[in-house]
């Protein structure tokens, strides 16, 4: 009996032992097979915390800021912290309702209870510094400074762009990006990317159950210091722009402006425009949609996308082809024959200047007709697909029909049509002169951004060559800054200067010779050479003009389009370029009375305008 | 007299006073390192509980001292005098004790504070070792069952009533020493089954589980039918299991206070509370699962040391130790609590005395009670249930009760030649 009872100690000792062998399996899985347990054991203890780098600055030709960066403050929240909160006291000081704050909290857990959210995002400095004093009272939040790009001058809109909150795509295709980070959107923002973004930081720290900072992760061993981003040093003249802005504020249209000799922007107006302020913070969003349903089409950068047909100021480009083909003479005469296609009443043109100077359409017509229909040195048989093909190429040298590859995101190539491009056309290849002989004039199939016709006047006005157009000079640290390699080249059209002087001529008679179409584009002591345009539209024609001043060593190219401007390309084009002409090179306006005329001045039909300023400490 | 001095220091059971010392060691450790902070680094300091904790050990090694050089017929005779002491301190405690946790069971002297329930398990071995031990004690005499359960329910009922759940069910564990004194076999099988009826019946919707029940009764008697099982024995037992479901489902639904449900909804995953029960329980977790196999090192936790986990150096310490020494520290320290209770097993069962042997089972029961409720509990296999984890966490009076109901202990083992 009592040696049964006594072995009963093996049963007790077998039980015990059981449980020993239970716990050391469960533990067997909680600690060496399952590594889950130490992913969240850092999501608990370590927080990574983004070091921002500050964007790079941009500055105009002469030093002036244009964008600058301000200090804001990201109130974040993890949820899972959260303790004891005074639910009205934080409400009071961010300035929100009991309803949106259970939203909110509703969202930040949604996403994720442990990682941080943003609660309340781009807090003034002033708004916060309230907030700051008591915010050690809310466990399970804080805050996370970030810089928010300002405009000084709210200017200059398509060329910036604006910098936005990357999206999904964008984090899936460069996962450089977190939720969460800003992007460059549009402009030179978006262009300049890399250089202005600078590199991110991160610094992990130790925190513990309450949030509360614990020191450095393991001695700072795995943080790393954010890099500032570089300036940008554009080539765009702040007073230039203003003016060009001020120009067009009434009306749909663009305006560029090229130094010819470095093809360097010196001004880019797209009107309608807006206060680039309003894609900032949080107001972006609102203001973003009101911009995006405007029917003006604010948002729409019409100096790089918008395709006209470029109507006379085309003849210069193929006067100049011509000559180069040995298909006319520079005294070569064709009379302003009315038959074959419309003309004004003028002399007829009895060489290429006055061709030029009095847009002849006839008189271009002909030279149409002697690019296209030329013989093919393999085959000696006349065919238009020779003809077009090798004026395509000739297009192409001046700078139509391609990207030109300006320093701005999506821009178009514009369209010089191709013999492939007809035989779609005209299906079988049933085409010929007579079928596309508009070209000629700048109408039918051809169309041109305001870009190429600027570049293009920078090319008659450098008799020949241009440099691609760009915004930036330079880039990098005030004291170290980089040249901008990747516009120095200068592209020929290897057409000889003897026949570019003609062209030069040609549109030095077209501001100041009688007969000439742009008379109001003259200015005193400046010689101005210009062509005006008609694009011609389903509404209403659009105003072009192009020019370039002085005559002799040229300081300043622009192109002029002002939109369902009636009165063709001598009423509102020419002198709105003569007023930037006249401000760029004098420094100064003389011709007061005609500035507040075409200032004023609103002949854009059709559409309402509804003009976009924010702010008006700027101004 | 010198000849005995010697003969004490012959007969004291090293390897049991190495292991305990072992044990209380990497407590104070573990309690270091979980309220280390890079600017109190003083061990010494006694504002901080390790510094505490060191008073406490030092204590609970003069207590031991003591207790080794007293004579050990002093607790046998004077067993029912100290059970009837904290008696009267449990219900003091009752009246005017000071509450934490929501468990009334505190004396409290300034910083200090006594807890009786702690000792009152030392007492109630001392009583149960006494009672079994008296001449015409059989436990096949209803008499004797009465008496010991008696003996076993004055304090657990007492703790009860102070709130203090965890240990009361500590006191169940005494079913093991009464089994080892002739309690029937089936007694002990009827408890477990009882135990995992009572777990079953919180899981299975209760008329799922009845059904069930009925199921295995039909096929228990049918496999039976040779040896002639009565199957008014067989309906018996399964209206009597059906009885103690349909009673646990009322009392849980009526008696348990809400914050006892939760803990075991919690656990059984029928209810997600990620900042209450289910937060402490996954804290705990996270905590020893990211030690891995050789854990993070000395002062290196940090979800123990930043208070991710709660009561990390009490309740949950066995978290410190998991996250910082990893499996192997764990097994570690689970093999000195195994290797000690068999340690014990062993010695009870060499004692002459029955009284030093019921005793022993006694000491070993507590502890295995505690080291299974309270490790139980940190890797989420029990419901979490606040009880103390023997020698390792931090509270004087946990300290001071184990120390002194091991050492009575390890006293009469040493004395085992002696007398009798
Ligand atoms: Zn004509």
């Amino acid at each position: 009996m009592k040696n049964t009872l006594s072995s009963r100690r093996f049963i007790i000792m077998g039980i015990i032992i059981t449980v020993g062998i239970i716990y050391i399996i469960r533990l067997l899985f909680l600690q060496v097979f399952d590594d889950s347990y130490a992913q969240l054991a850092n999501r608990n203890a370590l927080r990574f915390v983004t070091q921002y780098p500050a964007r790079g600055l941009i500055y105009d030709r002469k030093g002036e800021l244009l964008v600058y960066n301000e200090l804001v403050y990201d109130l974040m929240v993890i949820p899972r912290q959260v303790k004891n909160l005074d639910t009205a006291l934080l409400c009071e000081l961010v300035g929100i309702d009991k309803e949106q704050f259970l939203t909110r909290m509703k969202k930040a857990v949604t996403y994720s209870s442990y990682a941080p959210s943003s609660f309340e995002k781009q807090i003034s400095k002033e708004d916060f510094g309230p907030i700051q004093e008591k915010l050690y009272m809310f466990p399970g939040f804080y805050a996370q400074s970030r810089t928010l790009r300002y405009y000084p001058h709210a200017v200059a809109s398509h060329v910036l762009g604006y910098v936005g909150e990357v999206n999904e795509n964008m984090i899936k295709k460069n996962p450089y990006y977190k939720k969460g980070d800003y992007i460059g959107m549009s402009g030179m923002e978006k262009y300049y990317e890399e250089i202005l973004r600078g590199t991110k930081g991160s610094k992990i720290t130790l925190v513990d159950v309450h949030n509360r900072e614990k020191g450095s992760f393991q001695n700072g061993k795995y943080d790393t210091a954010s890099i500032a981003g570089s300036n940008l040093y554009s080539s765009i003249d702040l007073q230039l722009q203003l003016y060009a802005e001020k120009l067009m504020a009434n009306k749909r249209g663009s305006i560029v402006a090229i130094e010819p000799s470095t093809g360097e922007i010196l001004c880019f107006v797209s009107a309608p425009f807006y206060d680039p302020n309003m894609l900032v913070g949080r107001v972006r969003g609102n203001n973003y949609m009101k911009l995006l349903h405007d029917i003006s089409k604010p948002l729409f950068n019409r100096a790089l996308m918008a395709e006209y047909p470029p109507g006379s100021i085309f003849k210069v480009a193929q006067a100049m082809i011509a000559l180069d083909m040995g298909v006319i003479y520079p005294d070569t005469g064709f009379p302003c024959d009315k038959s074959l296609v419309g003309c004004h009443n003028h002399p007829s043109a009895s060489n290429v200047r006055d061709a030029i100077k009095m847009s002849c359409n006839p008189y271009f017509y002909r030279v149409y007709q002697k690019i296209i229909q030329q013989k093919d040195p393999t085959t000696q048989k006349v065919e238009s697909k020779y003809g077009l093909s090798i004026w395509d190429e000739a297009m192409y040298k001046l700078g139509f029909g391609k990207r030109l590859g300006i320093d701005l995101p999506d821009s178009k190539s514009g369209f010089i049509p191709d013999t492939s491009f007809y035989n779609r056309y005209y299906k079988g290849g049933g085409w010929n002169f007579f079928t596309i002989y508009s070209n000629s004039i700048g109408q039918g199939e051809v169309g041109v951004i305001p870009l190429q016709m600027a570049n293009f006047a920078a090319i008659v006005a450098n008799r020949g060559w241009y440099i691609t157009p760009h915004l930036v000079r330079y880039y990098g640290d005030e004291n170290l800054k980089k040249r901008n390699t990747q516009y120095v080249k200068k592209n020929f059209s290897m057409i000889p200067q003897s026949y570019w002087n003609l062209a030069v001529e040609g549109m030095w008679g077209v501001v100041h010779e009688g007969g000439g179409t742009a008379r109001r584009a003259m200015i005193e002591d400046i010689a101005v050479c210009g062509k005006t345009g008609t694009a011609q539209n389903v509404g209403a024609d659009h105003s072009v003009f192009i020019c370039f001043a002085p005559k002799d060593n040229p300081k300043i190219a622009i192109s002029v389009y002002v939109e369902n401007a009636a009165g063709g390309g001598g009423t509102w084009a020419a002198p709105i370029a003569s007023l930037l002409v006249e401000k760029y090179i004098r420094g100064e306006v003389l011709r007061k009375e005609m500035e507040e005329t075409y200032i004023n001045a609103a002949p854009c039909q059709s559409l309402p305008l509804r003009r976009y300023v924010q702010k008006s400490e700027s101004d | 007299m010198e000849r005995r001095e010697r003969g004490l220091l012959e007969n004291i059971d090293w390897t049991t006073i190495l292991t305990y010392l072992a044990l209380v060691f990497i407590g104070w450790i573990s309690i270091y390192s979980a309220v280390y902070d890079e600017a109190h680094k003083s061990i010494l300091d006694l504002d901080a509980r390790y510094g505490k904790q060191l008073i406490w050990i030092g204590v609970s090694l003069l207590i031991a001292l003591f207790i080794l050089v007293i004579d050990p017929k002093f607790f046998s005779q004077t067993s029912y005098l100290w059970y009837g002491i904290f008696i009267v301190m449990l219900l003091a405690v009752l009246a005017v004790g000071s509450e934490t946790k929501g468990a009334k069971s505190w004396f409290g002297v300034g910083d200090f504070g006594i807890q009786p329930s702690e000792f009152a398990k030392a007492t109630t071995a001392l009583a149960l070792a006494k009672i079994l031990s008296g001449i015409d004690v059989d436990m096949k005499n209803l008499r004797t069952k009465f008496a010991a359960i008696t003996i076993v329910a004055i304090p657990m009922l007492l703790v009860l009533l102070q709130n203090d759940t965890g240990s009361a069910l500590v006191f169940f564990v005494f079913v093991l020493v009464l089994f080892r004194e002739g309690l029937s076999l089936s007694v002990l099988i009827f408890g477990a089954a009882m135990a995992i009826l009572f777990v079953l019946s919180l899981v299975i919707n209760p008329y799922v589980l009845i059904g069930i029940l009925f199921v295995i009764t039909i096929i228990i008697w049918r496999l039976n039918r040779k040896r002639k099982l009565s199957i008014w024995l067989c309906l018996g037992l399964f209206v009597f299991a059906a009885g103690v479901v349909l009673s646990v489902e009322y009392v849980y639904d009526n008696a348990l206070e809400s914050h006892q449900k939760d803990r075991i909804e919690v656990l059984l995953g029928q209810k997600s509370d990620p900042k209450g029960v289910e937060y402490n329980v996954n804290q705990s977790k996270i905590a020893i699962g990211s030690g891995g196999f050789f854990g993070k090192g000395f002062l290196k936790g940090t979800q123990t040391k930043y208070n991710f986990v709660p009561e990390q150096d009490t309740d949950f310490i066995f978290c410190t130790i998991g996250e910082e020494w990893g499996f192997v520290g764990s097994v570690f320290v689970i093999g000195l609590y195994l290797y000690l209770m068999v340690r014990l097993i062993k010695m009870a069962e060499r004692q002459r005395s029955k009284f030093s042997r019921v005793y022993g089972y006694c000491v070993t029961s507590i502890l295995f009670a505690h080291f299974t409720i309270n490790i139980g509990m940190t890797i989420g296999l029990l419901p979490v249930i606040g009880i103390p984890l023997p020698f390792i966490s931090y509270g004087g009076s946990s300290l001071m009760a184990f120390t002194l109901l091991l050492f009575i202990f390890v006293r009469q083992d040493a004395s085992r030649m002696d007398l009798v």
